[in-house]
């Protein structure tokens, strides 16, 4: 373990806390980190060359796979053993890498689908329209907010199905706004995204950061993420290599080592 | 001609049209809006048919018949779902498929002094729900279009039920219930980060749409004052999904108008094939009578080929939506 890495992290103030977590699959260890911090309010960046198992560690935090060990709390709460919609509703949000767009959905139902503490999802109470038109016009509104924020509201009845690869990205990060989480988690947000697209989807990454949101994100070209990132956070073959500010993890031997040195011919 | 026009308009708006739209209008439900693959929807309209028939047969009355119908379709859609629905699509496929054909060997296994009287069915189940008729005693219609006073009154029963049906599923379907259920036939996986389980709508639209498919396999039964394993084959639910195509799936009207021109077509193609033999037209060597009845589910089978060309998403459906898939 390099020095980096046993430094302890800037945020003193963690929101997200993850212990022991492996996950393998046959004889392969996917994931073994020892430890990891995600700090309230902050970008933290999550790097590594391709297979480092960052996705997979995603999935296990995310309720989205099983982890054969490890523990997590969210906030708080401990959140390992959760399904994903129980970890969701923890406020905890993630989006994916290949965009799940709900294609054949308005990309304003899209939006309206993800906010909580809607009655009307409930089947008895949806047959009573007026249960739950005072929320529905709340959600819409607030729909419409971020929509425009996000630059999407003239394809707002469109089908999502109909939007570009960069539009989809956004709109996943705007449903997982509707979600109001504390945290949300953008599995390479930026990957195959037109590089035209890509200086505003990171503007709205920062965005998130200035309404005190924490983001903790996926991306396996580093240069994207040092300009935005509070830390960095670099996994290679299941572990965490180090971690630290964007500066120093860049400059770490072992992260030169695992990954720039593999890119950069050294 | 006219005579089969009318004989395709008769059945266009008669007890087999009305009751396939029952069972569609619940299919729909499942497949156009949640994307459940239930390959056993005669499952359903079979536990409706014998849970009244075999309940009035052991000397209940019919009300406590139709209640257990409905109820045994409810238990079938949880022993279909439970195991099933929170695994990939396919395993509903699997289970229902075989499940539907499972029930149908049993219903016909035994004897006349068994249960379900084997193959022989049970008949004479409804008289109850003739007894109730308010209809006087006549015949009801114009020129061949004619419904005696029994035939008018399941009739008129079973297009109240899909009234009822379509009513309650473009309630549900327009709600935020709905808007997670058609979220969940587009991306499971979307629906669960947003903190949503897909697992019980996917169960409350399985047993919602069976229950409607077991009142489509009552009227049926009722009409027919009688019940037999025979009519229950896996073809039925294919037949139904047919219906649901044409019209057009994930559309409120799709199922009801499907049904009516699944109908028309295939007794106006029957009845015009028939005429059309026996007064010389087509000569014997080329189609005889004992075969209309399956060409005419060849030329069911060619207008629907030529709709998925010219009219993929069906006659109520948008072509926007199909169109997103091909991209």
């Amino acid at each position: 373990m390099s020095a980096s890495a046993a430094q302890a992290l800037p945020a003193d103030d963690p929101l997200l806390v993850a212990t022991g977590v492996q996950r393998r699959f046959g004889g392969l260890v996917a994931v073994d980190v020892d430890h990891l911090e995600v700090g309230r309010g902050r970008i933290t960046a999550l790097i590594g060359p391709n297979g480092a198992g960052k996705t997979t560690f995603f999935n296990l935090l995310s309720g989205f796979d099983r982890a054969d060990a490890g523990q997590w709390s969210f906030d708080g709460q401990r959140a390992d053993g959760l399904r994903a919609h129980q970890i969701a509703r923890l406020g905890m949000v993630r989006t994916f890498q290949l965009t799940k767009a709900l294609s054949r959905l308005s990309v304003l139902e899209n939006m309206m689908l993800a906010a909580p503490a809607q009655s009307g999802e409930r089947i008895l109470t949806a047959l009573f329209h007026s249960r739950w038109q005072g929320r529905e016009d709340d959600v819409r509104e607030r729909a419409i907010e971020l929509l425009r924020r996000f630059g999407l509201l003239e394809k707002a009845e469109d089908y999502a199905g109909t939007l570009s690869g960069g539009q989809r990205k956004l709109l996943e990060m705007a449903r997982a706004l509707m979600a109001e989480p504390k945290m949300i988690l953008l599995d390479e947000p930026v990957a195959g995204v037109n590089p035209a697209l890509v200086e505003s989807i990171l503007t709205h990454v920062r965005a998130l950061r200035a309404q005190g949101m924490t983001v903790l994100f996926v991306e396996h070209d580093m240069d994207v993420v040092m300009g935005i990132s509070d830390d960095v956070v670099c996994m290679a073959l299941g572990r965490v290599i180090a971690r630290g500010a964007p500066a120093e993890v860049a400059a770490d031997p072992a992260v030169v080592d695992a990954y720039l040195g593999s890119r950069h011919g050294g | 001609m006219i005579g089969a026009l009318s004989d395709g308009i008769r059945a266009g708006i008669g007890i087999q049209a009305a009751a396939f739209a029952l069972a569609a209008v619940g299919l729909n439900l499942q497949f156009g809006y949640a994307g459940l693959l239930n390959f056993g929807h005669v499952a359903f309209m079979l536990v409706g048919a014998y849970g009244t028939a075999i309940t009035v047969n052991e000397g209940g009355p019919l009300w406590l018949g139709i209640l257990v119908g409905v109820s045994a379709s409810v238990l079938l859609g949880f022993v279909f779902g439970l195991p099933t629905l929170r695994l990939r699509a396919d395993y509903l496929a699997i289970v229902t498929i075989t499940a539907g054909e499972t029930l149908r060997l049993i219903v016909n296994s035994g004897g006349q002094t068994s249960l379900t009287q084997g193959p022989f069915g049970i008949q004479n189940f409804a008289n109850d729900f003739f007894a109730v008729n308010p209809i006087p005693n006549g015949t009801y219609g114009f020129g061949r279009i004619t419904f005696s006073q029994d035939e008018l009154w399941v009739v008129l029963v079973a297009w109240g039920l899909v009234a009822l049906a379509m009513v309650l599923v473009s309630q549900l379907v327009t709600s935020p219930w709905g808007r997670v259920l058609r979220a969940i036939r587009e991306d499971e996986d979307a629906v669960r980060s947003l903190g949503k389980s897909p697992f019980l709508y996917k169960l409350q639209s399985l047993i919602l749409g069976g229950v409607m498919a077991a009142l489509a396999g009552m009227m049926l039964a009722f009409d027919q004052q009688s019940v037999s394993p025979g009519y229950y084959l896996p073809a039925l639910t294919f037949f139904v999904f047919t219906v649901v195509i044409l019209g057009g799936p994930g559309t409120v009207y799709g199922p009801i108008v499907g049904a009516a021109i699944f109908w028309f077509i295939l007794q106006f193609t029957g009845s015009f094939l028939s005429h059309a033999i026996s007064s010389g037209w087509i000569p014997a060597s080329v189609l005889t009578s004992d075969e209309v009845a399956q060409v005419r589910f060849m030329l069911v089978g060619a207008s629907l080929m030529a709709l998925a060309i010219w009219r993929p998403q069906g006659i109520f459906g948008k072509r926007e939506e199909v169109m997103i898939d091909v991209r």
